[in-house]
């Protein structure tokens, strides 16, 4: 278990404040130049309703890759969401956070619901098909690569960055996994501005 | 004649010493703190055509303080996956970084489909100035 968290934070880059980002504002995460429309999901969310991104235009979308039964990076990427949206205080409102399972197999609406409502009931989560989540991660660049233990069970190495979409729908920026809850409030309120 | 040699030994450092003094003590100064590379039109065809080529190098150095700033252009007219995010085709990517490791990244524009970049911490001491110095004269020279 260890070795696949290492592995995923082995895709984790800590950033430094930018100058002449998309938003013309230092960010923290890498910032995509010029920005494009977010690649559209097709899948349901966790919430009852089709998981479309053009249901959240007008309020910036933190997208993320993962599964329920992750050890250690999606739990503390969630917990660090969780925080910025904390920290965030009314502004939070503004801010939508989706989590996409890469374990379609073993994570069903109710599963995902119930491990993203330990850190925020406001996480809205995607499943799908095996084949409509390989097309989602597809279109994000996202990889995943099952790891089966000796035991039996299996973990899952997966892309463990967040990606941001802006009030207009735009992938703007790749927060790498590792930042702190001060870095995405801070690139939150230079994306709710913008 | 055994004192020629030595006298040559003495003047050659008496020589060298200003260079070592400039580049122990001297300021670095960079002209930005991007380090920018490409991926060329056409590497994808390239690569499906069986060429192996390799656009960029396996491992790339940043140093904090001075070239902190990987920024990656995708030239190519197909999309590029680097590490932690996907480029479309004339995108770019700015990722800049604040602390001195070693990250390996995914990366579809090598063959080998891995990329490492080794961020140092900056130079302070005269001996890592120096250091520092001959390495980017070096990479310079032959890429």
């Amino acid at each position: 278990m260890h070795r696949i968290a290492l592995t995923l934070v082995l895709a984790g880059a800590l950033g430094a404040p930018a100058a002449g980002s998309a938003m013309d504002m230092p960010l923290k995460a890498g910032v995509l130049s010029p920005a494009m429309p977010a690649p559209e999901l097709k899948l349901a969310g966790t919430d009852g309703k089709p998981l479309h991104l053009a249901r959240f235009r007008g309020r910036v979308v933190l997208l993320a890759f993962g599964y329920s039964r992750c050890p250690e990076v999606c739990p503390t990427t969630l917990a660090t969401l969780a925080g910025a949206r904390k920290k965030l205080g009314a502004d939070a409102a503004g801010v939508q956070v989706v989590y996409v399972t890469v374990d379609p197999e073993r994570d069903d609406a109710e599963q995902m619901r119930k491990f993203l409502g330990v850190f925020d009931p406001t996480f809205i989560g995607g499943i799908g098909t095996r084949a409509e989540i390989d097309a989602a991660q597809k279109s994000y660049g996202v990889s995943s690569t099952k790891k089966v233990f000796g035991s039996g069970g299996y973990g899952i190495a997966h892309t463990s960055s967040i990606y941001m979409i802006d009030r207009a729908g735009r992938l703007a920026a790749v927060m790498p996994y590792g930042h702190t809850v001060d870095d995405f409030v801070h690139d939150l309120q230079i994306l709710l501005r913008g | 004649m055994a004192q020629r040699p030595r006298l040559v030994f003495i003047l050659g450092w008496l020589a060298l010493l200003p260079a070592l003094l400039w580049a122990g003590f001297a300021p670095i100064r960079v002209a930005s703190r991007e380090k920018l590379f490409e991926i060329p039109n056409g590497t994808y065809a390239r690569r499906m055509a069986g060429d192996k080529v390799e656009i960029l190098p396996a491992q790339i150095r940043l140093t904090l303080g001075l070239e902190d700033v990987l920024l990656l252009r995708n030239l190519d007219d197909v999309p590029q996956v680097f590490g932690p995010t996907i480029m479309m085709p004339g995108q770019s990517f700015r990722l800049p970084f604040e602390k001195a490791a070693s990250y390996q990244f995914m990366c579809t524009a090598h063959a080998s489909g891995q990329m490492t970049i080794v961020v140092e911490d900056e130079p302070h001491m005269p001996w890592s100035k120096i250091r520092w110095r001959v390495r980017e004269w070096w990479e310079k020279r032959h890429g």
